[in-house]
């Protein structure tokens, strides 16, 4: 099979504005999940069912089914009932995805917070809510910060899903541009070069924040 | 200070204070002995409603607390707490752990509670160690800064629950020492123990506990020389 490396740097410009839908469903998919899953991290730590209940329903039918299917439901289900466009879809199914394992990772955290640092901060007589912000949640986010880490680089590669409901991203644009030139290789090699960019500045980016977090010392 | 009366605690079926009775004047130091499982904890954290009971009361400067999210919050910043463990904030400064009850609660203006949390941290002597992070002290630092972050708050009583059992033996005297300090200026103190030496030299009262009632209870002196009940004398021979 033939593969010519010269047409790379040719094709690179082509792809710019691909990469930059890809960025954006990304990290708007990301922020959504975050709000989510924070949410959702809440209710499902509850004692109440009727908070943790809907919360577990949730993560349960999210993890259980492909993001492929919940992309395509949500494009061709609320397009008629929203109008939504394929655009505000991809986000949504995105960060509808990541926010039920988002939600794990930060139930998760929260939970590995020793009941004794609740009980010192509630002897001092803070309520509940404030030993969560002051205490609890500061420590369980920087434990979430790896974890969070690896599921925004999933995010990222999932957002190649978008392709099949005709967004403009790294993927299907890769795939147009070889149905016109027949370089298939080559146009998966560009794509492959910018997730690779992007992952490795997520994973510097992070390991920023891992550091920062770091340097407040603690054991 | 404190008043305890026909104070019942439940986990489940397990009945664990099956009535007990204790009263700590004002600047009285009661010391709580017993074997492992008898309730001492459950009992000191009954106090502050960290385990809330089903029969009993509690009164805490002649007042019973209503069961209410505020009430029980306004009295815990009156009633200081030592935790086994620390329980230190890992993610603040020493002056911060110190800091944190009464910026965050009393509403304090930090320059007023950084002063006295500096001098709170000298009192325990650690001084010199207001800018570390708690995961870089010893354990006995780690236990004095514990009993600065309470007395921050300015309580009218503490309770220690096993302040000493997770420190090397050679860390145990500085955090004794603080303690004894505290008792001599007058702080009304619980503390539960296993540090005989302590009871006998600063306590008030010693109170004996044995699977959830309190068998014996008397000064040091007569409770350590001359015990009454058997159940006493057997427990103090296992453990002297
Ligand atoms: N949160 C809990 N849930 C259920 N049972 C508990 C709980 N805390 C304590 N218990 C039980 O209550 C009883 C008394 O425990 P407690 O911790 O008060 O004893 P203690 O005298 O402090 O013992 P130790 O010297 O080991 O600290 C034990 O049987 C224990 O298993
Ligand atoms: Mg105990």
């Amino acid at each position: 099979m033939h593969y010519d490396v010269s047409v790379l740097a040719h094709y690179f410009p082509y792809f710019l504005p691909a990469a930059w839908m890809t960025l954006q469903v990304t990290v708007l998919g990301i922020a959504l999940g975050l709000a989510l899953g924070l949410g959702t991290a809440f209710l499902q730590l509850s004692p109440r069912l009727a908070l943790n209940g809907p919360a577990r329903l949730y993560i349960y039918v999210i993890r259980g089914t492909p993001l492929l299917l919940q992309l395509l439901f949500i494009y061709y289900g609320l397009r008629g009932v929203l109008g939504l466009a394929a655009v505000p879809s991809a986000v949504l199914a995105l960060g509808v995805h990541n926010g039920a394992y988002i939600a794990v990772i930060f139930a998760g955290a929260i939970r590995s917070i020793s009941g004794g640092q609740m009980e010192a901060a509630r002897s001092l007589g803070m309520t509940h809510a404030r030993a969560m912000r002051r205490i609890i949640l500061p420590q369980a986010l920087k434990r979430a910060v790896p974890p969070l880490g690896n599921q925004f680089i999933i995010a990222l590669k999932d957002s190649s899903l978008a392709s099949t409901i005709t967004i403009n991203e790294l993927l299907l644009k890769s795939q147009q541009l070889a149905s016109s030139n027949f370089m298939m290789m080559e146009m998966l090699t560009i794509a492959a070069l910018f997730y690779l960019l992007y992952t490795g500045l997520f994973t510097v980016l992070f390991r920023r924040v891992e550091r920062r977090l770091e340097a407040g010392g603690y054991a | 200070m404190i008043e305890i009366r026909g104070l019942h605690k439940y986990f489940g079926d397990n009945h664990v204070l099956r009535g007990v009775d204790m009263t700590v004047g004002q600047s009285e130091v009661v010391v709580v002995i017993g074997a492992s499982g008898s309730g001492k904890s459950t009992l000191l954290r009954c106090v502050n409603k960290l385990e809330r009971f089903r029969k009993g009361e509690v009164r805490i400067r002649g007042e019973v607390v209503p069961e209410d999210e505020r009430a029980i919050n306004r009295m815990r910043t009156h009633v200081g707490m030592v935790f086994q463990h620390f329980n230190l904030f890992p993610h603040m400064t020493v002056l911060g752990n110190v800091m944190e009850g009464p910026v965050q609660v009393k509403g304090v203006p930090r320059a007023q509670a950084r002063r006295t949390g500096l001098g709170y941290l000298e009192k325990v002597g650690l001084g010199d160690k207001v800018d570390a992070y708690p995961g870089m002290l010893s354990g006995g630092q780690k236990q004095r800064v514990a009993i600065a972050r309470a007395l921050a708050m300015e309580p009218d009583a503490m309770l220690f629950d096993e302040p000493t059992s997770a420190l090397d033996p050679e860390l145990v005297g500085e955090v004794l020492g603080v303690m004894r300090e505290l008792a001599a200026e007058g702080m009304t103190m619980m503390v539960v123990t296993h540090e005989m030496g302590f009871a006998r030299e600063v306590a008030d009262t010693v109170y004996f506990m044995d699977e959830g009632v309190v068998v014996e209870q008397g000064p040091p002196e007569r409770i350590f020389e001359t015990p009454e009940q058997p159940r006493t004398r057997e427990f103090l021979a296992q453990i002297l």
